[in-house]
């Protein structure tokens, strides 16, 4: 009965529950610290189980549509709505589970991290329910099939990112971060909505099923899909609008920065959906995938080289991040480049497709477990400076470990999982076009270089006096760090299995939009 | 800030006609023009006049911000609560329960063009006061909490 | 031309609100200048629901001809809601920032470049 319930109503589940979670903070704030704490694991478990429910769901069944406020949710169209969906729905399909489940771990892993307060001891009622609001932001991104909705989502994403970044207000230099954010991230989504408002025009509707179903890629609309990739590449930290990622990311709390690189992802979802779901092959598919693999390779030079320079760890690897968010760009970039072509697409746009995606959920494992570690660090340590760090391996054994972990799956070092998705990339790039395999190969060598220097200056040495009483960091700090550690090297070790069980899907659900038009105006 | 006596009358006549405003576009959201938001706004633009014409520090003692910030927050719980019975009441989430139940709110639409019922509309009466209720509170505890910052300067 | 005029001006908006973002220097004026850019659009969504002749969607004594459509409206307002939190958002920043540095100018907040 309740398990029924449950799947029924799983995607807005998916939204709701976070959404109660964040609004009752307050409330159980009042009551104390403990059962604070306890509301937030509940809610962040219970989402990832309702995410984990709804992934199995999609992908043994297929695509899941929800439709808000109507009386029988699986149907879209009504009898008296003349063909076309009228109310917002909710198209999960095995790309958006796929993102939704990513997600919703992430959430539980920064859930987890954040619970010892540290210094901080006033605004944690409000902290928590910001967090649980960025991941209704972020789920709600990945789920909805509606293009204002989408709006909606990522606005509510930015402001309670934008928060959160400045959520250590006693230093001015955060606040500065949390606005630049606010600010960027606020013209983007106004950017997005005029492109909405523009499609809206001339298709009258704002399903995204039913726009890709009548597009005719007139010229309004590559005026509006150069204002969606604007717009999107921007909140995701693409390099041309990448500036205030660097910022934003060292500055914010480290659970939150671990957070903010699956928002960022979220927008890239973005980007992968307008161009393969409401484009597809009406769209200029050469030039769009070329202008994408020119971003990526573009994200890719310049942050590896920008993150080589920097002395402070946690801005050290947002420019790492910069550079990471370059192969996903490159390798669905590939796989857009050759979208009309069966037989490349066979060959190996499919595969750096997969490379894309894959790379893209091992990014948020690694990186987020690299970002938790700067944050172990700080949190015993103090400072984020290279130069003052040092022989803290003597100390925070377990810390070091996971920095390990997360630092040889960021440079490709096998058995991570960062080098199983870096190699589908090159492989399949490399019958694209030898050179860009061969930038993103220095890339690695680059990073590897990076993460031996960080970890050299923060781990070996010996033992320092300002130092002496710094200790292991709390259990769920520890344990959050755990999961992610966990993750990165099961999904190492059983790379295969992992790409047939989700990513495949995943990459052929943005590949098919005929399926994803049909899942909602029906004729499958 | 000491407004002179005229300012501070003129903002007592206002006061309650402000407020009633308020909630007549809070509630007759679903009829005409207006709704949660706007209405809210319009209350918390009441609190703001009194903040202008008497000294802030007044205001500060008799409305306290823990009172609007559970004010907030009863708005918001309301507002998912009746979205989530939707679900009980085996409809999607925000689906209208009590369309066509009768009682307060339940009344059927009249066809054809009418001067309009307050008691129609389902839950978007409902949503709306929750709206209502969470604006109002959001909007004076980000005012109160500006101007505390801006007057500690001073 | 006469009836692309709503759709000119809000491209005009838009633009006056973007070089106001990248040429002024005051935090103030460049969250302006953001309300300006969001002006122009909720101008362009509303203009896209437009229709000669019709009457504002209010079913309540409505008279009989048709209406302009609504959805679009909502559209605006529920921008213009997002707009208020994020315009509310940013002021509390810039507030603290020029508690922290005395002064609101991007060229005195250098802190964080490189």
């Amino acid at each position: 009965m309740i398990g029924e319930f449950w799947s029924i109503n799983a995607p807005a589940l998916l939204i709701a529950i976070p959404m109660l979670g964040a609004f009752a903070t307050p409330l159980l704030g009042k009551m104390g610290k403990t059962p604070r704490n306890l509301w937030i694991l509940l809610i962040t478990a219970l989402t990832f189980a309702t995410s984990a429910l709804l992934a199995a769901e999609v992908y043994t069944t297929g695509p899941v549509i929800y439709t808000f406020g109507a009386v029988d949710p699986a149907v879209a169209l009504v009898s008296d709505s003349g063909g076309i969906p009228v109310r917002i729905i909710f198209n999960v399909d095995a790309m958006s589970a796929f993102m939704a489940l990513m997600a919703s771990v992430v959430g539980l892993v920064a859930g987890i991290y954040s619970l010892p307060s540290g210094k901080m001891k006033s605004g944690r009622d409000g902290y928590f329910s910001l967090l649980l609001l960025l991941l209704v932001g972020i789920l709600g991104m990945v789920c909805t099939g509606d293009l204002f909705n989408f709006f909606v989502f990522l606005e509510i994403s930015s402001l309670a990112g934008a928060a959160l970044v400045a959520y250590r207000i006693d230093k001015g230099v955060a606040v500065e971060a949390g606005l630049k954010y606010a600010f960027l991230s606020s013209l983007a989504g106004l950017i997005f909505l005029y492109a909405v408002a523009l499609l809206y025009g001339q298709y009258d509707s704002l399903n995204i099923a039913v726009i890709a179903e009548r597009m005719q890629f007139g010229f309004l609309d590559k005026v509006a899909l150069a204002l969606f990739l604007t717009g999107l590449a921007m909140k995701a930290g693409a390099v041309p609008m990448h500036f205030w990622m660097p910022d934003t990311y060292s500055m914010a709390p480290s659970a939150i920065t671990a957070f903010l690189v699956v928002s960022s992802q979220a927008s890239l979802y973005g980007v992968f959906r307008i161009a393969f779901t409401l484009y597809g092959l009406r769209l200029n598919y050469v030039t769009v995938g070329w202008f994408i693999i020119i971003l990526g390779v573009l994200s890719m030079l310049v942050g590896v080289s920008m993150a080589i320079l920097q002395e402070n760890v946690k801005r050290l690897m947002a420019y790492h991040s910069i550079s990471q968010t370059g192969y996903m760009l490159l390798g669905v970039g590939v796989g857009l480049a050759v979208l009309g072509d069966p037989a490349m697409m066979e060959s190996f746009g499919l595969t750096a497709m997969e490379g894309g995606l894959f790379h893209l959920v091992n990014n948020a494992m690694y990186k987020g477990l690299l970002f938790l570690t700067a944050g172990a660090i700080f949190f015993r340590a103090g400072t984020h400076n290279l130069n003052k760090l040092g022989g803290l391996g003597h100390s925070m054994k377990l810390t070091m470990l996971f920095f390990i972990i997360g630092a040889l799956a960021i440079a490709g070092i096998p058995p991570f999982n960062g080098f199983s998705s870096k190699l589908m990339i090159y492989e399949s790039v490399f019958a694209f076009n030898p050179l860009l395999a061969i930038i993103a190969m220095v890339v690695s060598i680059l990073t590897l270089a990076s993460f031996v220097k960080v970890f050299h200056a923060i781990f070996m040495g010996p033992k320092r006096g300002e130092y002496a009483g710094v200790n292991e960091v709390p259990v769920p700090m520890l344990a959050a760090m755990g999961i992610l550690a966990l993750l990165t090297v099961l999904m190492g070790i059983f790379p295969q299995q992992f790409v047939d069980l989700m990513i495949r899907p995943a990459a052929g659900a943005l590949v098919n939009q005929g399926s994803y038009i049909a899942s909602v105006m029906g004729g499958l | 800030m000491n407004m002179s006596s005229l300012v501070r009358t003129g903002a007592g006549i206002l006061m309650p006609f402000l407020l009633v405003f308020g909630f007549y576009i809070v509630l007759h959201g679903h009829l005409t023009p207006g709704g949660g938001f706007q209405g809210g706004a319009v209350i918390a633009t009441a609190f703001v006049l009194l903040m202008v014409a008497y000294s802030y520090e007044i205001i500060w003692e008799r409305i306290s911000l823990e009172f609007l910030k559970n004010t907030e927050t009863l708005g918001l719980m309301l507002f998912i609560l009746t979205a989530l019975i939707a679900l009980v009441a085996g409809l999607a989430f925000f689906g209208n329960w009590l369309l066509g139940a009768g009682g307060l709110f339940g009344t059927p639409v009249s066809y054809g063009i009418n001067p309009g019922d307050l008691n129609t509309g389902g839950v978007i009466p409902i949503l709306n006061i929750a709206v209502g209720l969470d604006v109002l509170g959001a909007m004076s505890v980000i005012i109160l909490t500006m101007l505390f910052a801006v007057r500690r300067d001073a | 031309m006469f009836a692309n005029l709503p759709f000119i001006t809000a491209g005009i908006l838009i633009i006056i609100g973007i070089v106001t973002i990248v040429t002024q220097h005051n935090l103030i004026k460049m969250v302006m200048g953001l309300a300006v850019v969001e002006a122009g659009v909720n101008l362009m969504l509303v203009a896209t629901g437009y229709r000669e002749g019709g009457a504002a969607p209010i079913f309540t004594n409505a008279p009989s001809t048709e209406m302009v459509m609504p959805t679009a409206q909502a559209m605006a307002l529920t921008n213009i809601v997002i707009g208020i939190a994020t315009t509310a958002l940013l002021l509390s920043f810039i507030l603290i920032i020029f508690r922290k540095y005395g002064s609101a100018d991007v060229r005195d907040m250098r802190r964080l470049k490189g």
